[in-house]
């Protein structure tokens, strides 16, 4: 870059652009760090009249999060052997004892394995989707298009009946691979229309190059046009993921026992007589940081991704 | 599907004849995710030891145990083997074959249903509402009732200035009006440097709570959903003129004595905005008060327990649930071994002990009972008086059209309760045409 | 430049290549697009068709052993003419117009911002675009605790900046605001989607486009409006397209916040259908509202996208 260029902005307005956006982050952050702070607030403390703001940090949300307890009546809550660790402890303060483990864990698994494995399934073929509509001369092209397009348009509770019937006569209902296939199919539409933009701004020379020195169509995609599209892969895995691991209509309906993702168990988690906000916001907190960390490993490529168009004839 | 029903029905009947030879050893029980569902897997804990079958649970969250159970029972699943459903859908779960019927099974193990409450046998046992076909067994009695800052109600000061306003001692309300009053006293009055409020009551809109909270007022008043049970003729009924009056009475309760921002408030927020300190009364399910007694901060010396006040009748909004066998369990004889011992006395006053509603005549009938618990006394009164739902097999859609017709004049204050009322009966009356019960 | 990478694919001979060798491109293509349209055929179009028979009945999944009739036309009617949903509708439009709006100006605003490079843009980036990770389902269910007048963040925030007392006024109560309150909620999460994709749009106009311009001594102004806002453009059309779209069906967010209250004040169409279908097992009835809600927004996106087409050509 020259020391000079008329597109380069001055100082001044980085200096305003820069305030107002930290601003923005700000006021759009408050939430979320109340959120977090909540997790980590007492019973009382979290629903204080009015609201605190200073407080003195607890894990009771989170040792709520992942144990199920219960009361015992007073005389043999005083003839129980003193608490053995520091969760134990935190629960006797509140004159209960650790019944068990919730079912957080397991919930939080099925949540990894379905959301991960719908991401990699709807990346794989949205690619190779994407890849054909970008470079060859599909049939009625733009109508099929379309077609994937609008499969995102149904309410889900359109489909729920029929896809609840068939999925039970599969034998797929509340298992992790009917999730995983149902997820894969409402993100394919946004990652075939994602990862074609990508493609279409791969130069064709670079293809064309390729075959011309021996290769084949197929190989000239896995060893160039794959990886030029890293970057557009790596933002639209994003995208699928946050839909997948978030999401909750279909989750409340079709899943129960055995593949009930996280969504549908953290607002509902219910303490000793009412929500247990502590513990919902440990579970939200907990629940938010793998795509956090996931986008954050990413975010070159999430924002290198979304630049790509920058080498556009 | 008339297959599998026809499979469960005379597997019901096999397991009689057949003996407990081929069970497989495991059971699992659905209810809802709250307290007495912990106190419940405390007390199978005997079961287990006596049977030899392992217990699971699966225990939903409230705002999604009808979906998700209904979900279940309508798909034939074999997720519940036992399941402690509420009290509304045992017309559907009965008419539907979900449920298998237990008389053949009471019968032979001498389980007599007048060892239970009345009113809890009626409202969570039978259908035809009434008959003698049962399709569960009494498990958790329930009902809307009130509690307060005891501690607020005993300083002199507020004692004094109570007297001087309405010539009358500050105590525990005996009719809905006096509850109106001290709900309003309250309103917005200084307590320990905070502005506190009056009541915090069920407006919650999106699956029961309005209506299992305005109920309590309505038939206080004198609302019935019939002229005659089972005619479904209900002009004259559900818009009388005690019912009208009932609904503005909510509606002014509602308006002049809860705290701001209590407008979409069931269960969960009626117990934060007493746990917060925000307000000197609130109502609830008897399900609740063992907890609330307990609480380290608002428990103990801080709280008492009313029942429902009355107005024309007594009368309290019946919750609770009974226990049943799904048809569609592959251990029939585990299920119903399960019931066998749940129903015996000695298990039932356990039951009790833990913080279980028992609905045993055993434990409410015993001398002792009253003083067992600061609200034991107002739970026999209150369960002495309850009014339940339609049990319809319809009941979701005669709910929801309850909910938006309340919630509607109650709190986006649109229209009259006559208005509302008398729409109501519309609706219903579509539904119960569609049904083709009318 | 392909030298290199042709003399590695040489050495390594790739088993799936060579059986892939002899393929023309159009199989290539087919072998590539079938995966796809066959996973959205089973998944979407079949039960969408088995859906459109159901909307034909008076079918409820909870009764199976009730006799199923054929009534024709009757459940669109019956939803066509109910007053009920029309106002439904009105309600899923405003907050569809209201939501759009906002996130177009905000996230557009934002992008704009941040493409001045400033220092430390990438990280308040990443930071903003944290609210459209969370689960809409705890979105919902924490913003009512935010929205609680006495023990929540909001009313304590606005008693703090304007000093209008906190009890004062209920975000999801009467008074009109739970509309809006809604809104707010919404664009609070998916501004930053919209946001990123404007910030791609914005950096995809090469740098000499601008620099021609400078030489012709057009404005910055002149440039905004002659050069950035049309080549952003399709760019944020699709965000309003893929927004539009999830904010039409969306009922999770809004169900946990308000239930469709106060009275019917929040009340989306796909709310109403939710209750319909799987609260009072109308099966047949809610098929019906189904597609009459997608045939709605399947209209309304084949219009955008032909526009969207348009604006791209140019």
């Amino acid at each position: 870059m020259s020391a000079y260029s008329v597109t380069e902005p001055t100082g001044r307005s980085k200096l305003v652009a820069g305030l107002l956006v930290t601003l923005y982050a700000v006021v759009t952050l408050l939430p979320l760090v109340w959120i977090i702070s909540t997790g980590f607030k007492s019973g009382p403390d979290s629903i204080s009249y009015p609201p605190k703001v200073v407080f003195d940090p607890s894990l009771e949300g989170y040792v709520n999060l992942f144990t199920t307890r219960t009361r015992v009546a007073a005389e043999e809550f005083q003839n129980l052997p003193p608490p053995e660790t520091w969760y134990d402890e935190i629960v006797r303060d509140s004159g209960m004892v650790i019944a068990g483990p919730s079912r957080f864990g397991e919930r939080f698994l099925n949540s990894v394995i379905i959301g991960f494995g719908s991401t990699f399934l709807s990346i794989f073929l949205g690619t190779l989707a994407a890849y054909a509509f970008s470079r060859f001369k599909v049939p009625l092209k733009d109508d099929l298009l379309f077609f994937i397009l609008s499969t995102r348009m149904m309410p889900p509770i359109a489909v729920a009946i029929p896809i609840y019937l068939m999925y039970r006569e599969l034998g797929l209902s509340d298992t992790h691979l009917g999730m995983i296939l149902l997820y894969t199919a409402v993100n394919i539409s946004l990652a075939v229309w994602l990862l074609k933009g990508f493609i279409d701004e791969i130069p064709r020379e670079y293809e064309e190059a390729a075959l011309i020195d021996g290769y084949t169509r197929f190989q000239a995609f896995r060893k160039v046009v794959l990886p030029q599209a890293a970057t557009g892969i790596a933002s639209t895995a994003i995208f699928c993921l946050i839909f997948a691991w978030n999401e909750y209509a279909f989750a409340v309906l079709l899943t129960s026992g055995t593949a009930q993702t996280a969504p549908p168990f953290i607002p509902t988690i219910i303490g000793v007589g009412g929500q247990d906000w502590p513990a919902v916001a440990a579970g939200a907190t907990i629940f938010l940081l793998p795509v956090m960390i996931f986008t954050i490993l990413l975010r070159k490529h999430l924002l290198r991704g979304i630049t790509f168009g920058a080498v556009r004839k | 599907m008339k297959a599998r029903l026809l499979a469960a029905t005379s597997a019901a009947a096999l397991c009689f004849a057949g003996g407990a030879s081929a069970q497989s050893n495991e059971l699992t029980l659905c209810w809802a995710a709250w307290d007495p569902a912990n106190a419940l897997v405390e007390l199978s804990k005997d079961f287990e030891a006596q049977s030899g079958i392992k217990m699971n649970f699966e225990f939903v969250p409230w705002p999604n145990f009808a979906d998700r159970m209904l979900n279940e029972l309508n798909s034939g699943g074999q997720l519940c083997d036992l399941l402690i459903g509420d009290s509304q859908w045992i017309g559907g779960s009965a008419e539907n074959g979900h449920y298998v019927k237990l008389n053949d099974f009471f019968d032979k193990e001498g389980i007599s249903m007048d060892d239970f409450a009345p009113a809890t046998v009626y409202a969570y046992s039978t259908w035809p509402k009434g008959t003698p076909n049962y399709y569960a067994l009494p498990a958790m009695g329930d009902a809307n009732g009130w509690f307060y800052r005891k501690d607020w109600f005993a300083r002199p000061e507020i004692q004094a200035e109570f007297k001087e306003k309405y010539g009358r001692d500050l105590a525990e309300p005996k009719t809905q009006k006096e509850l109106l009053e001290i709900a309003q006293f309250f309103q917005g009055r200084e307590i320990d440097g905070q502005t506190v409020y009056g009541a915090s009551i069920f407006t919650e809109r999106g699956s029961e709570g309005i209506t299992m909270g305005a109920t309590g007022a309505l038939y206080a008043w004198g609302f019935k959903y019939e002229n005659t049970p089972g005619s479904y003729d209900m002009e004259g009924a559900v818009n009388s003129p005690a019912a009208v009056e009932g609904l503005e009475f909510y509606k002014e309760l509602y308006k002049t004595a809860t705290p701001p921002g209590y407008d979409n408030a069931y269960m969960e927020q009626s117990l934060d905005a007493f746990k917060s300190g925000q307000v000197a009364m609130a109502m609830n399910w008897f399900a609740f008060f063992p907890g609330l007694y307990a609480d380290p901060n608002t428990g103990g010396d801080k709280i008492d327990f009313f029942v429902n006040p009355a107005q024309n009748q007594p009368a309290s909004t019946l919750g609770g649930q009974g226990i049943s066998v799904v048809s569609y369990t592959d251990n029939m004889d585990g299920a119903l071994a399960y019931i066998k011992w749940f129903a015996q006395p000695d298990v039932q006053k356990k039951w009790w002990s833990m913080g279980g509603y028992s609905c045993h005549r055993a434990v409410l009938e015993d001398p002792e009972f009253v003083n067992s618990a600061p609200f034991a006394g107002d739970f026999l009164e209150a369960m002495g008086a309850v009014q339940d739902f339609w049990q319809e097999p319809a009941y979701a859609s005669l709910l929801l059209a309850m909910q938006e017709r309340l919630h509607n004049y109650v709190v986006a204050d649109q229209g009259t309760a006559q208005e509302a009322l008398d729409g109501l009966i519309a609706d219903w009356t579509e539904v119960f045409e569609d049904e083709g019960k009318l | 430049m392909p030298d290199p990478i042709a003399a590695v694919a040489r050495a390594t001979p790739d088993p799936i290549a060579r059986k892939v060798r002899g393929l023309s491109d159009r199989a290539i293509a087919w072998l590539f697009v079938a995966p796809t349209i066959f996973l959205l055929l089973a998944i979407n179009i079949f039960p969408l068709i088995w859906t459109v028979r159901l909307s034909f009945t008076n079918y409820r999944a909870n009764r199976p052993n009730e006799e199923v009739e054929w009534v024709g036309l009757r459940n669109y009617v019956r939803i066509l003419t109910d007053d009920g949903i029309w106002a439904n509708m009105q309600t899923t439009a405003h907050f569809l117009f209201w939501t759009l709006f906002f996130q177009v100006l905000i996230g557009f605003t934002l992008a704009w911002l941040i493409n001045r490079k400033f220092k430390g843009n990438d990280l308040l980036t990443t930071l903003i675009v944290l609210p459209m990770m969370l689960s809409p389902a705890v979105v919902g269910n924490f913003w009512t605790f935010l929205y609680q007048p006495q023990i929540g963040l909001v009313n304590y925030v606005v008693e703090l900046v304007t000093g209008t007392p906190a009890s004062s006024f209920s975000m999801l109560g009467p008074g009109g605001y739970a509309p809006w309150s809604i809104v707010i909620v919404d664009t609070w999460m998916w501004t930053p989607f919209v946001m990123l994709i404007c910030l791609a749009g914005l950096r995809s106009i090469p740098d000499y486009i601008y620099e021609a311009a400078e030489i012709d001594r057009a404005s910055k102004w002149r440039q905004f409006w002659t050069i950035t806002i049309p080549m952003v453009l399709p760019f944020l059309m699709l965000a309003v397209l893929f927004r539009g779209i999830e904010n039409f069906k969306m009922f999770d967010m809004v169900v946990l916040l308000t239930g469709g209250g106060p009275g019917n004040e929040t009340l989306l169409a796909s709310i109403d259908l939710k209750r319909e279908a799987f609260e009072k097992w109308r099966t047949g009835y809610s098929s019906a509202y189904a597609i009459i809600l997608f045939v709605t927004v399947f209209g309304l996106a084949s219009i955008y996208v032909k526009a969207l087409n348009k604006v791209k050509e140019r």
